[in-house]
């Protein structure tokens, strides 16, 4: 599965790169990712959220970088979903901000992870990464992800319909965190 | 808290509901002092703005005392026990669309930008108390509120004027000032305005005071038509006289200027087959609106003259006059408020007193009375313009 997302963010592209580029902060804009773990110049290890409390990891190396401009990656070794991706950051004609385009390959095995990855990504895998992109936006430009009273996880399309009404959480609901 | 609540389509209702709380590090949370029920809130409770949902906290026109502040926001930008007004759009300050003052179209705070961008092709500000597509944030009719980006939208009042005077710098009075900005009236221009409610009245109070010579105020309502008369305008009742063929009277037989549409996807009358034409399709939803004010603003228009919409409108409609728009060298501009942009320009008209918004005003309610304010407001009882709910 190929999935491609763009966005413009008001920062110069050298900003955008170091922050893509120090992976450990993929969590705060990826929804799905839990955690990367730097391991290496180049290499990562990735745990992601998948549905039925199935947990996804994998290894990942940078294949290609060229600072300020570009990033690739792989998954390595035994990885359950193999994946590849590239990063470019490119100016923006206002001379002021960056333009991310993105590109990931999926390698959707099939059983039953193959099975629950699918149905994550739902019917419309390129929404989920085009927030992901709308909350890096919203990262680099307002510091944090933009929370709602209807939407307390900020951005995210598996849950845009139905929400819980907007009005304020409760204690109970505030506790449980975003996922409330 | 008590909070007015939309509970099902013409419901509303007063419930308890937990206070707010910070989210977000550059929140604040304000005790709401005084707020208003906008003429925009009746498409939602109408159910033409689609994904509401039961219990939303409705409300976007409020202002009050700041009771708290988040990390992110900087002294010298909001302290606690600021009074402020809070604008309707809720705006990062930091993307291409507030760098460029659009704050309506601000690019970050919508967090249901997806369900926006399938609607309007791109998505739009987050909006107090508006439905989800607008982001889902709770509104201000209620007690207290909380503001994102508080060191951004609201404007801090530190003189003494009442809260009658600048409660509507939140939303109607710089939505009407946009409305007659967007003419780029001229001395000499005679401006036609669609609709006598609050935004149509600020609408044309904005225009004289940009230089406007003549201003027309056209709806049906008798009582909406004397305010404007007594403010000066030159009533005009679509109910008793030809629309078209009183504009042309009262210019010359050139047709306005200027016009301004202010009454948006729920208009009255028309050609009653076009009337009931759009009524039917907007009934069944395969239209959103009925846009009967918009088509006549364009036809009546005078050759070269501008068109400016700030009625609301949701969705699509049809039978959209073009070829009077092309052939006719036209200009259509709209917009929702970019409200930030004229809120310090408008307090300073208010303490100049060149515009005294106050002359709106026809009941003042508590808050557990909204539900008797939207009845009022919305079937035009007892000669109602504009609510003010005090919480």
């Amino acid at each position: 599965m190929d999935l491609t997302a763009t966005t413009t963010i008001r920062r110069p592209a050298s900003e955008v790169y170091a922050f893509w580029r120090d992976l450990e902060n993929l969590p705060t804009f990826m929804a799905h990712l839990e955690q990367v773990r730097t391991t290496g110049d180049r290499t990562s290890h990735w745990a992601a959220a998948a549905p039925f409390g199935t947990d996804v990891e994998w290894d990942a190396e940078i294949i290609e970088e060229t600072p300020g401009e570009k990033i690739a990656w792989r998954s390595t070794g035994d990885a359950d979903v193999p994946n590849a991706g590239t990063v470019r950051f490119v100016p923006a004609p206002d001379g002021v901000s960056t333009e991310v385009h993105v590109v990931i390959v999926y390698d959707i095995p099939g059983g039953a992870v193959g099975k629950a990855v699918a149905k994550y990504f739902g019917e419309e895998p390129h929404q989920q990464l085009d927030d992901d992109l709308r909350r890096l936006k919203q990262v680099l430009e307002t510091g944090e992800v933009v929370r709602s009273d209807g939407a307390p996880w900020g951005k995210r399309a598996r849950k845009e319909f139905p929400q819980r009404p907007a009005q304020p959480l409760s204690d109970a609901e505030l506790e449980k965190g975003a996922d409330a | 808290m008590r909070a007015n609540t939309w509970s099902g389509r013409n419901k509303v209702e007063v419930r308890d509901v937990p206070d707010p709380k910070i989210l977000n590090n550059r929140d604040a949370i304000v005790r709401i002092t005084s707020t208003a029920i906008c003429g925009s809130d009746l498409h939602l409770v109408d159910g033409y703005v689609p994904t509401m949902q039961d219990g939303d906290i409705l409300g976007h026109e409020f202002m009050g005392e700041v009771i708290e502040v988040g990390s992110g926001v900087p002294g010298e930008k909001l302290r606690v026990g600021d009074r402020v007004v809070v604008p309707f759009p809720i705006a990062c300050g930091a993307c291409a669309a507030c760098a460029a003052e659009l704050y309506s179209c601000c690019e970050n705070t919508n967090p249901n930008a997806g369900i926006a961008e399938k609607m309007f092709g791109h998505p739009v500000a987050g909006i107090f108390g508006y439905s989800h597509l607008t982001g889902g944030f709770a509104g201000g009719q209620a007690q207290y509120a909380r503001v994102p980006f508080a060191d951004v939208g609201p404007l801090k009042i530190e003189s003494d004027l009442t809260d009658e005077q600048v409660l509507f710098l939140s939303d109607i009075l710089p939505t009407g000032y946009m409305g007659a900005e967007m003419c780029d009236i001229q001395s000499s221009d005679v401006v036609a305005v669609w609709g006598a409610g609050p935004v149509g009245q600020f609408a044309m109070d904005s225009a004289r005071v940009l230089g406007a010579a003549k201003v027309i105020a056209i709806d049906k309502e008798p009582y909406r038509l004397q305010m404007a008369e007594r403010a000066g305008h030159i009533p005009v009742n679509f109910d008793e006289v030809d629309v078209r063929s009183t504009l042309l009277e009262l210019t010359g037989g050139r047709g306005p200027d200027k016009c301004i549409d202010a009454v948006g996807l729920e208009a009255d009358h028309g050609s009653a087959h076009i009337a009931a034409y759009d009524r039917v399709k907007q009934a069944v939803r395969s239209e959103t609106e009925r846009p009967h004010a918009l088509r006549q603003a364009i036809m009546s228009c005078r050759s070269g003259g501008v068109v400016s919409v700030i009625g609301v409108y949701g969705g699509l409609l049809d039978k959209f006059p073009a070829g009077a728009w092309m052939n006719r060298s036209l200009t259509l501009r709209t917009g929702q408020c970019h409200v930030q942009r004229y809120m310090k320009p408008l307090l300073e008209r208010i303490e100049r007193g060149e515009i005294d918004p106050t002359r709106i005003i026809t009941h003042t309610l508590a808050l557990d009375e909204a539900e008797q304010g939207f009845n009022l407001f919305k079937n035009k009882q007892d000669n109602c313009e504009k609510v003010v709910l005090k919480p």
